[in-house]
């Protein structure tokens, strides 16, 4: 569950990214977070990681109050989360199974849940039959479709994705796009960072539209409506 | 800490050693080269104080008794001397005595003819606990009541008070200088490991993991590069040490000088150099880590 309650954000330099944004994103939704390039789309995902710190404001991430919670807790509310990034961020001389069973080792997982669980979800993804290959090996979709069995190996109760599709083209953005849908089937929440109109509208999905800061439009009719 | 997570720490921090070879072998040479001067004024000062302690079990001031006093006299002055500070024993010695062994110095008997002891002092040896602290000492047995005059060989002592407080005070200058250039060395070599690792270190913390366990293959790295140097250092000075001793024992000018045995001061200059090495592996891979644990 995701929680923005009345979120300011401005940065160092004095930019004001976020100009007071509440919403809620219950357990098991999917939801879009759609707008134009700099509208503080990425501002809103790094405040649900805790990489940054809400100006004022309060965000709560799976009952987590991130305003209050101490430094040394925050490596506990990110294995409740999985991120997905346009870049992939994968490990370069490591292979796609050394890339996601590396993402439970941290937690402190046991060679014994490691090897149960990486292949699950290798499997999940798509990717039973490239484990051995390095990044620079696979194409950008099936990197991007590491880096969700990264996110997910862990069995994170959300998942966020800043722009999954960024780098890839139309046909591959849509398999991500129904990867991401199915992985909702099984009962993660996901919130999805895009600015494709298409891609958003072949989905019946609720979208949340931001623009200079604001939300401009919450809607459940599936439709990316916002016009530059 | 569970088996498996403590091997990837080993297997990292070794890891790291290898894709830094260079700079893995410049920090261990240059802990080796700081740990070699540390260690070898450390072993200077220590032979230093052990020539001065010699001097001071050798070393006696001597203080002459009035000339009309009787022996009894004279040993009724013993325990006012044996009374002041630093003094740590008196023996007298009455004329005869003296006069006898003055004698046997001489090679020439005849010299002495028809001289005999009524002519020198009845007098006093004092070892003294502390030989900087002679001057004051003389000044003090110079005051006893019966003393007439004393003898002390200030210089000599003086010199040597004087070598040790250089040689003490720039031993601890170049040490301290010396320990903050190998925490600097060692610091930026973990730092290089840290930044070519920063993607790694960021992807780590995003999913999940701890301050402590992304730490804690940095630490072993900057260990196992302290321990390396502890070790090296240490029989480089073993050896060196062996050769300069045998070579001060062996030659004409210095055979006067006793140096300590290594096996004496082995165990100690071990445990000097294995804390210096690790705690600067330790302490260097800290603080190239701290800034990209913020986030
Ligand atoms: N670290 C930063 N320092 C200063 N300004 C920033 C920083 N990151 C983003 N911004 C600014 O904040 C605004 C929102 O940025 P961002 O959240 O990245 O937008 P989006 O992801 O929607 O493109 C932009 O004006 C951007 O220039
Ligand atoms: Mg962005």
């Amino acid at each position: 569950m995701v929680q923005f309650i009345d979120v300011f954000k401005a940065y160092e330099n004095g930019t004001k990214a976020l100009k007071g944004i509440s919403f809620e994103i219950a357990d098991g939704e999917f939801a879009f977070l759609v707008g134009p390039s700099g509208s503080g789309k990425t501002t809103i995902i790094k405040l649900l990681t805790g990489e940054i710190a809400p100006t004022d404001g309060k965000v709560i991430v799976n009952d987590y109050d991130l305003g209050s919670l101490k430094f040394s807790k925050m490596p506990y509310m990110r294995r409740t989360i999985g991120v997905v990034f346009q870049d992939f961020r994968l490990i370069e001389n490591k292979t796609v199974y050394e890339n996601v069973a590396f993402a439970m080792r941290v937690t402190g997982a046991s060679n014994k849940e490691i090897r149960r669980r990486v292949p699950y979800v290798l499997e999940l993804v798509g990717l039973d039959n490239r484990t051995r290959r390095k990044p620079q090996e696979l194409s950008g979709g099936e990197q991007q479709r590491v880096a969700i069995a990264r996110a997910l190996v862990n069995n994170p109760r959300l998942i966020i994705a800043d722009e999954p599709t960024g780098n890839l083209d139309p046909a591959r953005s849509l398999e991500i796009m129904l990867l991401l849908q199915k992985i909702n089937e099984l009962g993660n929440t996901v919130l999805v960072v895009t600015h494709e109109k298409e891609l958003v509208n072949s989905f019946s999905k609720r979208v949340i539209a931001i623009d200079a800061g604001r939300i401009i439009s919450d809607g459940m009719d599936g439709y990316y409506n916002y016009e530059r | 800490m569970r088996g498996n997570r403590f091997g990837y720490y080993i297997r990292e921090g070794i890891g790291s050693i290898f894709t830094h070879g260079f700079m893995s072998f410049a920090s261990v040479c240059i802990i080796v080269a700081c740990l070699l001067i540390m260690g070898s004024f450390t072993l200077l000062a220590l032979n230093v104080d052990s020539v001065i302690d010699t001097m001071e079990s050798q070393n006696a001031i001597l203080a002459f008794v009035n000339e009309d006093f009787s022996e009894e006299q004279a040993r009724a002055i013993q325990p006012a001397l044996e009374a002041l500070d630093n003094v740590e024993t008196v023996y007298f010695v009455n004329k005869d005595t003296a006069w006898d062994s003055y004698v046997d110095t001489y090679e020439n008997p005849s010299f002495f003819e028809g001289l005999d002891s009524s002519f020198i002092r009845h007098r006093f040896v004092i070892y003294i606990k502390d030989i900087a602290l002679m001057a004051e000492t003389r000044d003090a047995v110079c005051n006893v009541a019966g003393i007439a005059d004393v003898n002390a060989q200030l210089e000599i002592s003086r010199g040597f008070v004087t070598l040790r407080n250089i040689v003490t005070f720039v031993s601890l200058i170049i040490v301290a200088i010396l320990f903050a250039i190998s925490l600097f060395i060692m610091s930026n070599t973990v730092k290089l490991t840290t930044y070519e690792r920063k993607d790694e270190i960021a992807i780590m913390k995003m999913v999940g993991a701890t301050s402590a366990f992304i730490r804690w293959p940095f630490v072993v790295q900057g260990l196992i590069l302290g321990l390396m140097g502890s070790l090296t250092s240490y029989l480089l000075e073993w050896g060196i040490y062996q050769v300069v001793t045998t070579k001060v024992v062996s030659s004409s000018g210095l055979n006067f000088l006793t140096t300590i045995p290594f096996s004496v001061v082995a165990i100690p200059i071990l445990v000097a150099f294995l804390v210096v090495g690790l705690g600067v592996g330790i302490v260097g891979s800290l603080v190239a880590i701290k800034n990209y644990l913020k986030v």
